[in-house]
């Protein structure tokens, strides 16, 4: 199995640029949501920028694409459970009773 | 016993130092051996700590009134024995412990991927437990919210709950750094020939749990943050006056604790596991599922927290969906039951101790699974929620389970790392006075808490009277059996017969390297070319 320091890559500027400028646009998207009440969606917008911002910088910024698949699969299997913590949280949440 | 003892043991890595002298020997060793008994002994001390504080509880409740303490002595009394039998004894004793002195043997390794980190957890574990017991006598006084913490109470208490829950989240990172040093020893440090399916089902246990020690982990460092930025600076985030929810701290809480018990029971199961198929003098029946098992069980665990919140207030769909969840762990746990069972089956039997502590272990965790099964039933959970029921079914499945299962791992292999045996006749004694008092003191607890009495109360209704004082007299059967193991496994480990490289006859790569082994464990790198429990291709049988 080729290890981690076989595998050095150096990524383009204009990449990491056009990275950035993707961060900054959806930054400026995350706090223009704030100001939108969509009811039971607002979690779902707030969670799906969230998620592509970081999907960006690992990607990209911690060189997951060009990472050995194993360690693609441990950092999924991560981000899965943390998914499904937060997610089964909702099955009380949503569904709470009045008091 | 294929092996002949020697009369003069090599001391093994007893004899490597590391040019250091005294203790420094041992607390800045890198040695997993070492780190291991440190490990081992700290564990060890804390569980007497724990037997002392839990045989105080059932002196106080061995008639109704108050006889030695008062109810806040008593509150943090069980705190207390809470807190350092599941943070300082359960939680490490067998993955901290046994891991470190068995795992990288049993897949050929010189030792674990980082030993500085391993060291360093060490510290870590050592310091969150000076923190822990530094609780007792600073600040308001000792915690007296039970080992849960939870809201609103934890964070009104005037006692030193904020050291207790920093203590907590220390020693939850000493967890996280063994996990992941378990994790790359067993996926990078395999000795040749080591595939996958040929790797021993105490490590496939311990990889299981140590996914379930990195990812669950984290939440309770939250958590426990949480609880101590709400009583610092007010947070508000538990406080349902700002906006906040104290149900949502049970479920930050469980998400960690429950997983926690599958790091407390997995381990427990590898080795119970790994000793079976050794006194069956049979290759162990189901080898893939039993590994596989170890992963479902880890999974299937991770996802079924808030069964332990039924009568919280939460949703009813979520009640319903978690206690369906719930019942799918039974089955991998069955899995594992049911392929000791077949093993066990037409094996020819050797009665040593570490079998009989690990029949003991499938008869209570038996009936501490099942038990639990009435638990995570919401229909029935909401009439014995917090009595005594709850309080005989984890014991069970805790003590009974892992308990055992650390005294059968103690009897198996301390005498590899010693290089001498203990007597068999009293650690016999020691195993039967311990099962027949388990069994008094902790379904004396079941049957009481059918007939209502509540749990964390330090008095009751005198019509429970009895069945108390039977489970307090089972107490002091259990630690007569206890200080008889103790006395009985530490004078053998010192003064007993030398035993030579496999006194059991086990086919594991541990019993091919001599007893105690070397510095890096093996005099030349092992080449694997059978399964662990293969025994006729081992040469054994």
């Amino acid at each position: 199995m080729s290890t981690h320091e076989d595998k050095g890559h150096i990524i383009p500027n204009s990449t990491l640029v056009a990275v950035w400028l993707a961060l900054l646009v959806l930054t400026v998207i995350t706090v223009a949501a704030s100001r939108v009440d969509l009811g039971a969606l607002n979690i779902w917008v707030a969670l799906g920028i969230a998620c592509s911002k970081s999907a960006l910088v690992i990607t990209f910024f911690m060189h997951m694409k060009y990472e050995n698949w194993l360690f693609r699969l441990f950092l999924l299997i991560a981000l899965v459970t943390l998914a499904v913590f937060i997610g089964f949280t909702f099955f009380d949440t949503l569904y709470r009773q009045p008091i | 016993m294929n092996q002949t003892a020697s009369t003069t043991i090599s001391r093994g890595f007893w004899d490597a130092p590391g040019g250091r002298k005294g203790i420094g020997a041992w607390i800045f060793s890198t040695d997993h051996k070492r780190i291991g008994l440190l490990y081992f002994y700290s564990t060890l001390a804390f569980f007497c700590v724990g037997v002392l504080l839990g045989l105080a509880l059932r002196f106080e409740l061995f008639q109704p009134g108050a006889d030695f303490f008062t109810a806040q002595q008593y509150n943090s009394i069980f705190t207390l024995h809470g807190v350092v039998m599941i943070f300082l004894f359960i939680i490490p004793g067998i993955p901290a412990a046994f891991g470190n002195l068995v795992m990288p043997i049993q897949i050929g390794a010189e030792d674990v991927a980082f030993p500085r980190l391993n060291l360093l957890s060490w510290w870590l574990y050592m310091i969150g437990a000076i923190m822990a017991l530094t609780s007792l006598f600073t600040g308001g006084g000792a915690p007296d919210t039970g080992w849960t913490f939870y809201v609103p109470f934890s964070v009104r208490t005037t006692t030193n709950v904020s050291l207790a829950t920093l203590a907590v989240f220390i020693i939850g990172f000493s967890g996280i750094l063994t996990g992941l040093n378990f994790l790359v020893t067993i996926h990078r440090l395999r000795a040749p020939g080591m595939t996958w399916w040929r790797i021993p089902l105490f490590t496939w246990a311990l990889y299981a749990t140590a996914w379930v020690q990195v990812l669950a982990t984290p939440v309770l460092g939250i958590t426990v943050l949480l609880i101590f930025a709400e009583r610092v600076i007010g947070s508000g985030v538990f406080d349902p006056a700002r906006g906040g929810d104290p149900v949502m701290y049970q479920h930050l809480f469980w998400i960690y604790s429950h997983p926690a018990v599958y790091i407390m029971i997995l381990p427990g199961m590898g080795v119970i596991t790994d000793i079976i198929p050794v006194f069956a003098r049979k290759p162990v029946f189901g080898y893939k599922a039993i590994a596989i098992s170890s992963l479902a069980i880890a999974g299937a665990g991770s996802v079924v927290w808030a069964h332990h919140m039924v009568t919280s207030g939460m949703s009813d769909i979520a009640v319903m969906i978690f206690s369906l969840l719930t019942f799918l762990v039974a089955i991998p746990s069955a899995i594992k039951v049911f392929n000791w069972v077949a093993t066990l089956y037409k094996g020819s039997i050797q009665l040593d101790p570490p079998l009989l502590f690990a029949l003991s272990f499938i008869v209570l965790f038996s009936i501490g699974g099942l038990t639990g099964l009435v638990l995570g039933s919401a229909a029935t959970d909401v009439h014995v929620h917090d009595t005594y029921f709850v309080v005989g079914h984890f014991h069970f499945v805790m003590f009974g389970g892992t308990g055992f299962a650390f005294f059968a791992a103690m009897h198996y292999w301390l005498p590899k790392f010693y290089g001498r045996m203990y007597n068999k006749k009293a650690a016999v004694w020691g195993w039967a006075l311990m099962t027949f008092g388990f069994l008094v003191l902790y379904m004396s607890m079941m049957i009481v808490g059918m007939e209502g009495m509540p749990r964390r109360y330090y008095d009751y209704l005198p019509k429970f009277t009895f069945w108390n004082q039977m489970s307090t007299i089972g107490s002091w059967f259990l630690a007569i059996g206890l200080l008889i193991v103790f006395v009985n496994i530490f004078r053998g480990l010192f003064k007993g017969e030398p035993v030579g490289s496999n006194p059991w006859g086990g086919a594991t790569l541990e019993w091919q390297t001599p007893s105690p082994p070397p510095l890096e464990n093996f005099e030349a790198e092992p080449v694997v070319t059978h399964g662990p429990y293969e025994y006729k291709k081992a040469g054994i049988l």
